[in-house]
């Protein structure tokens, strides 16, 4: 007789308590988004809540950047490069929050994937500078397009140049069409994305197993020092910010950057300043694209854009003066940094000879060569493309709301992309028939009552899974884009029998500091962030850059060794711990924290 | 160190070369592995120019020439009786002042590093070819636990004179090695004071990962981890990025500490509240991997070393290297291969075929759980 050990589980979703006043909330989202079959397989399978990406409750319109992202990661594994033992992963929006579940490709089917798997993913590796070379021009003509789209409210009359030719159309059509465009052309971004960021991951993955099996506890982070990028388009945007307030003092134009809250009068200001215009030349020149740049993640509606609030970007380089000017160096030491890359190259390198050696630099040249994709394309996808998408959503709101359907232009998220559409041509029918639409009468009160059922999702974090997890997590794209091991859910389930009150995390960037925590839910807390401290966060976003340059170290609830944190850490050579779950809401603001990123610790030491 | 007259003293971390004809084999070695960044226990030497000075104008030179002229290597008792005379003349005859200044100033200068008085050692240096071989390293002469400055001078001399011992001078005669230029130099160099010592290897004994520095590390002198008579703590050092990979605190029970000025180890309990708390901080946990790595580099293949904490100086300058010896055990096994990928030759360019052969691997092993 053996006896089974009690299976730990996450709960149940049928079991999780709908929060007061979030009734009804599943009618909210697309029929196909929801758990339909709470009674049969959806209530049984494992499924880990992605906050990484999604850290706070969609509202209805939002759900576009989960369906398409996660929709179109799902067909390069499945459908155009046959992951051997990987397809898509199924999601689900539960009680507001993101739900996955990779989906294995079964055991007996694995075998005939592998030569069309090889075809496929071997000539992209062979190809990869022309065809990334050919990505770009695909996706910086879909943006090209997006920013041709306009919404505009319709006239009055048909225009008697239109009688005149013979058009015999009333515009609305056009509405209609570039809403449709507008979808279309980010679904088409979508998919690009996904292009290269797989076999980017699939690159760093194979030197990441080679590299553990020849130097078996060989830390994650050398793995990763050793493959990334250093002059990365993500950290461009930061770089011209820099490069801006180093000018700003050489021209002597600190004085315009008093109040930067006041983006007209500081720009009026500096440009009244000897040597001002060319400041502002420069300034301009900046812009396009690298103000395409949110302090979100590009996800949501509500994230801002450096390029529509530049009291965002004058600010940071409003501090970047005080640091020139206190003779503080902000560029990134890049010398410094390549320097140190080579060193831990050359060092395990060293190491290994014969056919190892071989390997290694076939693996780490292939890893070299792919990695940096994964994190630049967020410049072009997350920030840049989304970055218009989300201003053109705003532009078509403009004209619901000129025609009486809402009150504000962020109303329009309450609706899903297909009740837009439904509305539209409610408006349009309204116009045309000279009579009342029916969405005034009918929005403002809906929008009111889903507005609560948001609110009151809001207020409960999600589970960090559901359901009873297997017992080895294997499949290589979860381990590694959202850092779901067999280990980081024996700890959610609280296994880990280490009863000392210390947090932990990954080791995400190396190094031990000290110093007062700085507890941030939210981009605008930014500023609240003071020099010497320590930025905990539920998550950080890539256009925090500036701040990383003033903290001692950081501390995130999420992400792994890949995530922005991570990455942005090393690269300043601050110590951080991801993916420590509860740092955001265990710590306190004030609190004298020891940050250890050799060993993935936090420990609060004082109040 | 500019103030003292280097032909005649030279402390080991004074930045001279290391002449070995003027330092003899253990001094110059001492100095060598200093300015490489392995700090030996500090000190300093009284070259063989200090010695040849010594006989020269003490009028020994002649003397010494005249008693082992003619002198028979076979007949025991006459050469007994010849080495003994020597021995007690270097030992008596009076140095002359201009020759005791430099190494008065230099034990002043050496005393002056500590807060209090530390005891040293007194050790022959000798140039290679004057003395018998290898076998004999060990009976040259090691006077430890030294305190007092007349002792030292004493003991300098004692050095000295046993290049003169019944078995030096029969082993020259017979191999007809020439008197002239025979000299000793002599190591005055501090006496460890472990607070905490230990071992550390350049590899990783479990599986030979080379990428990896094993520290043991225990309090009090470095024998307790050496003889296993305390389970010390066991720290797993990156060797790249310097890092602790993984640990194991040791509970630590007893400790050996010298007693007093005599030298001998005395073995005692360790305190509750050090027992089982790491004995390395981690700034120290990184110095002792990185003194390990540059005698590896130094020596150039992996190597066994003992270091330790010294009491008597300052943090950041009290870590020395006792021993460093090449490491053969381990590193001579196979080192960790990557399981082949795939039976075909490996592509050009990528290697495509391992890439799937880890994907498939990891079904595989998920199967067998």
């Amino acid at each position: 007789m053996t006896v089974e050990p009690a299976v730990k589980s996450f709960p149940r979703p049928s079991e999780l308590p709908v929060p007061p006043g979030a009734e009804g909330w599943e009618k909210l989202y697309p029929y196909n988004l929801v758990f339909q079959n709470l009674s049969g397989s959806d209530d049984e399978k494992f499924w880990f809540c992605d906050s990484q990406h999604w850290p706070t409750v969609f509202k209805p319109f939002e759900t576009i950047g989960g369906e398409f992202a996660v929709k179109c990661l799902g067909q390069y594994n499945t459908r155009h490069l046959l992951i051997p033992p990987a397809n898509g992963i199924e999601f689900k929006i539960h009680l507001g929050y993101l739900y996955m579940s990779p989906v294995p490709v079964p055991e007996n089917r694995i075998a005939a994937r592998v030569p069309e798997f090889e075809r496929r993913v071997g000539h992209y590796f062979q190809n990869w500078d022309s065809l990334l070379e050919q990505w770009k021009l695909k996706v910086r003509a879909t943006i090209d397009e997006l920013e041709t789209l306009t919404f505009a409210g319709l006239p009055e009359m048909v225009p008697f140049a239109d009688i005149v030719s013979g058009k015999a159309k009333d515009g609305s059509e056009v509405l209609m069409e570039n809403y449709d465009r507008l979808i279309q052309l980010v679904y088409q971004n979508w998919q690009y994305h996904f292009e290269f960021l797989n076999l980017g991951y699939l690159a760093y993955l194979d030197f990441f197993t080679f590299a553990k099996q020849v130097f078996p506890d060989i830390p994650d982070q050398a793995i990763a020092k050793m493959v990334q990028g250093v002059d990365m388009e993500l950290f461009r945007p930061d770089d011209e910010l820099k490069k801006l307030a180093t000018l700003a003092v050489e021209l002597g134009l600190q004085s315009a950057f008093e109040n930067t809250d006041d983006v007209e009068g500081t720009l009026a200001r500096v440009g009244d300043l000897s040597g001002g215009r060319r400041w502002l030349d420069a300034y301009r020149a900046a812009q396009d694209p690298w103000f395409n740049f949110t302090v979100g993640n590009g996800f949501y509606g509500h994230d801002k854009y450096w390029i529509e609030h530049q009291e965002i970007p004058l600010g940071y380089i409003k501090d970047y003066i005080r640091r020139v000017d206190e003779g503080q160096r902000i560029l990134r030491p890049i010398d410094e940094l390549v320097a140190e890359r080579d060193r831990i190259v050359a060092e395990y390198r060293s190491l290994l000879d014969g056919e190892n050696l071989a390997a290694f630099d076939v693996k780490h040249g292939l890893a070299v060569t792919a990695y940096p994709y994964v994190e630049n394309h967020n410049f072009y996808i997350e920030h840049w493309t989304m970055g218009v998408f989300w201003r053109k959503v705003r532009e078509l709101s403009r004209v619901f709301v000129a025609a009486g359907f809402w009150a504000d232009e962020g109303d329009l998220l309450y609706l899903t992309r297909g009740e837009v559409r439904d509305a539209l041509f409610d408006l349009v029918t309204g116009w045309a028939v000279g009579a009342e639409a029916t969405g005034p009468s009918y929005w403002p009160a809906e929008i009111d009552r889903r507005r609560g059922i948001i609110d009151a999702l809001g207020s409960r974090r999600p589970q960090p899974a559901l359901n009873t997890p297997p017992a080895q997590i294997t499949e290589p794209f979860t381990m590694m884009l959202w850092g779901i091991t067999t280990e980081q859910v024996q700890q959610w389930l609280g296994d880990d029998s280490g009863s000392d009150s210390a947090i932990t995390g990954m080791s995400a960037s190396p190094g031990v500091a000290e110093g007062r925590a700085r507890v941030v839910h939210h981009a605008d807390q930014l500023s609240e962030v003071q020099e010497g401290e320590i930025l905990v966060a539920t998550i950080t976003a890539p256009s925090w850059g500036p701040i990383f340059g003033k903290i001692k170290a950081t501390v995130t609830d999420i992400g792994g060794m890949m995530s922005h944190a991570a990455i942005v850490c090393r690269e300043y050579g601050l110590p951080a711990v991801t993916g420590t779950g509860n740092g955001s809401t265990t710590i306190r603001t004030g609190q004298l924290i020891r940050v250890d990123g050799n060993a993935g610790r936090v420990e609060i030491l004082e109040d | 160190m500019s103030g003292f007259d280097t032909r005649y003293v030279q402390f080991f971390d004074g930045g001279t070369e290391p002449d070995h004809a003027l330092l003899g084999g253990k001094c110059a070695s001492l100095v060598t592995m200093t300015a490489a960044g392995m700090p030996v226990p500090p000190g300093f030497a009284v070259t063989t120019a200090l010695y040849d000075a010594f006989v020269e104008e003490s009028g020994l030179r002649d003397v010494i020439a005249n008693r082992l002229n003619r002198l028979d290597p076979d007949d025991v008792v006459s050469v007994d009786a010849v080495s003994a005379a020597i021995r007690d003349e270097i030992c008596a005859r009076p140095v002359p002042e201009r020759l005791r200044r430099p190494v008065i100033e230099a034990w002043a200068d050496f005393q002056g590093r500590f807060e209090r008085p530390v005891p040293v050692a007194v050790r022959s240096s000798a140039t290679a070819e004057d003395l018998p071989d290898a076998s004999f390293a060990g009976q040259q002469d090691t006077y430890l636990w030294l305190v007092d400055e007349h002792d030292v001078h004493d003991h300098i001399r004692k050095c000295w004179a046993s290049l003169y011992t019944s078995r030096a001078i029969t082993y020259r005669l017979r191999n007809a090695v020439p008197e002239d230029g025979l000299s000793m130099a002599v190591a005055v160099q501090k006496m460890v004071h472990a607070r905490v010592a230990g071992v550390a290897m350049t590899l990783n004994p479990r599986n030979g990962d080379r990428s990896k520095i094993t520290i043991d590390a225990s309090w009090g002198v470095g024998e307790a981890v050496v003889s296993g008579h305390v389970t010390p703590d066991n720290i797993l050092v990156d060797k790249v990025l310097m890092c602790i990979v993984e640990e194991h605190v040791g509970d630590k029970h007893i400790e050996l500490v010298p007693d007093g000025a005599g030298g001998r180890l005395v073995e005692r309990d360790v305190d509750a509240a050090r027992r089982a708390v790491r004995s390395l901080t981690d700034d120290q946990v990184k110095a002792v991997a990185e003194l390990a790595k540059r005698a590896e580099r130094h020596y150039a293949c992996p190597q066994d070393v003992e270091w330790a904490l010294d009491a008597d100086l300052p943090d950041g300058q009290n870590l020395l290297l006792l021993q460093s010896r090449p490491e053969t055990v381990h590193s001579s096994k196979p080192k960790p291969v990557a399981a082949p990928a795939t039976a075909s030759p490996p592509p050009v360019g990528f290697s495509l075929g391992s890439i799937t052969a880890h994907l498939t691997a990891g079904r595989a092993a998920s199967v067998t759980n």
